[in-house]
């Protein structure tokens, strides 16, 4: 097996796990208008890995906690003077600027953050895709556990209380998943992209989707579907990872919206 | 012991007292309705005894075990989510086709089984909160305005099938009503609230006289009552009597 091929394998591994982890919790980020919040965890990301490289923390670690920190401040800051709206883009571009400027004034003599803004899929390291593939399936395990639960959040919190659940702590739970799932897959998409990763393929899916299931089940193909595509294409005309993916995302989203109008 | 009983309860919205010094017990197949001008915390209280909402002050003690059936005055569908009725019926608790089914007869909506919920009228959205809401056989059916938008025909034949409902099921039913004088005449208790409990007391029951016909339409069926306010407490400021038999009294029971 040539070098290539090596690196190949591995990065398609990479971008499945990753596709794994945003398809179902992508529908939720859809459902619940969570897409700014999936921006504003990303852009904190930025902060995570400037903070990670200052104190020799290992990178996923830094990410992974900033971008939890970021999650549960924008989850329980409440305040009558400001909407989560304007919450939001105060901390997720703060956040990244924050981020970019601890960046330069790192002792290291050059940092290239290009790989953790718009990802660096070929460098992925088998303990990168171990990262990749324990995230996902923690995620999905989550979601598989809550998943009655956390429908009927997403429809009525009053209803969920009537019916003796705890929607707090599913909303919670979501925030921290979206955290999580930032923090897997920052080198497969790149902390700009992720947000993409998640809303893209939910979407998509559910243009043709009846059911909150199938939608799942779609935007996990249709991630699944992108990201192996994207890698290909990437590799065959030179472009990157990441957006490659993404236009492939996209591009199934508008096969969507023509299968959706042939239906009626 | 009563199925749910609330103490001295306060709850407060943001800087505002939505509810304070509410006692209220309920018992098995007891109808109640709660009335009261618009803000006065009648889906607060709702909210309250369902926990959804924390309490300032006092405590709300539920029978070990007791299922609420609760029935939200509106539910806001978001299109993003791709949802039909027999999936609702599954939220939180999967149920078998034949009791979905049957649910959804009993309420009348059993044509509406494949049909997205976010795109039925509200009054189908209605029967079928109403049939989610009988699924688990709740000791309690907790209705918020269940009869809002409804013309009164329609009122009277969805109040029928409440008190049916409550003779099948055994339950009890505790009920929003945004009309102040006019409520369900199985009622057993009517409460008045204005961010505390104003009065209570046994609605009249219709009578066919033809003026009372007149007043009530025909083919309601005797499914409507008045109810005649009688407020124990006297205030020694003046208010209008226009629009509400509940006056603003927010100082008083702190």
């Amino acid at each position: 097996m040539s070098l290539l091929d090596d690196f190949m394998v591995r990065a398609v591994l990479a971008a499945v796990g990753t596709a794994l982890a945003c398809g179902a919790l992508g529908c939720f980020v859809v459902w619940r208008r969570m897409a700014y919040f999936g921006d504003a965890t990303a852009h904190a990301a930025i902060l995570g890995v400037a903070l990670a490289l200052a104190f020799s923390v290992w990178v996923p670690l830094g990410v992974l906690i900033v971008a939890l920190a970021m999650g549960v401040l924008v989850g329980t800051y409440a305040s009558d003077t400001i909407t989560p709206d304007s919450l939001l883009g105060v901390l997720s571009h703060s956040a990244l600027a924050l981020g970019l400027v601890t960046v330069s004034l790192l002792p290291q003599a050059r940092v290239n953050l290009d790989a953790y803004l718009f990802g660096d899929i070929l460098v992925v390291r088998p303990l990168d895709l171990a990262v990749i593939w324990i995230g996902a399936a923690v995620v999905l395990g989550l979601l598989a556990w809550r998943w009655q639960a956390l429908l009927a959040e997403v429809l009525s919190g009053d209803l969920a209380y009537a019916s003796g659940l705890n929607p707090k702590r599913d909303r919670l739970m979501l925030t921290l998943l979206i955290a999580a799932v930032v923090a897997v897959s920052i080198k497969v998409v790149g902390a700009l992209l992720i947000t993409a990763m998640l809303v893209i393929p939910a979407a998509a899916a559910r243009l043709i989707a009846r059911g909150p299931e199938a939608m799942a089940a779609l935007a996990t193909l249709i991630g699944i579907a992108a990201a192996i595509g994207g890698l290909f294409a990437a590799r065959t005309l030179g472009t990157p990872a990441g957006p490659s993916i993404i236009c492939g995302a996209a591009a199934l989203f508008l096969v969507m919206s023509m299968v959706a109008r042939l239906r009626g | 012991m009563s199925l749910i009983t609330a103490e001295n309860i306060e709850v407060r919205n943001g800087g505002t007292r939505a509810l304070f010094g509410v006692s209220l017990a309920l018992e098995a197949r007891e109808i109640v309705t709660v009335v009261g001008p618009n803000g006065s915390g009648k889906s607060t209280l709702m909210r309250a005894l369902i926990g959804a909402v924390p309490l300032q002050a006092g405590r709300i003690t539920r029978r070990p075990g007791l299922r609420i059936g609760y029935v939200p005055q509106t539910l806001h569908i978001d299109r993003a989510l791709p949802m039909t009725v027999r999936r609702f019926l599954n939220l939180p608790n999967r149920v078998g086709r034949a009791a979905a089914r049957a649910a959804l007869a009993r309420t009348g909506v059993e044509a509406l089984e494949q049909r997205q919920l976010a795109g039925l009228s509200g009054g189908q959205l209605q029967r079928v909160l109403l049939a989610r809401a009988i699924l688990n056989a709740p000791h309690l059916l907790v209705l918020d305005e269940p009869t809002q938008g409804l013309d009164q025909p329609a009122s009277a034949s969805f109040y029928r099938l409440i008190e049916a409902l409550r003779d099948e099921m055994g339950c009890a039913v505790l009920m929003v009503s945004h009309e102040l004088h006019v409520v369900m005449s199985a009622t057993d208790r009517v409460i008045c609230l204005n961010g505390h409990i104003c009065c209570e007391g046994t609605p009249d029951v219709v009578t066919a006289a033809p003026a009372y016909r007149e007043l009530f339409g025909t083919g309601t069926g005797g499914a409507l009552a008045l109810y005649r306010h009688e407020h124990d407490h006297a205030h020694d400021h003046p208010h209008g009597h226009a629009d509400a038999p509940c006056h603003d009294h927010g100082d008083h029971g702190a």
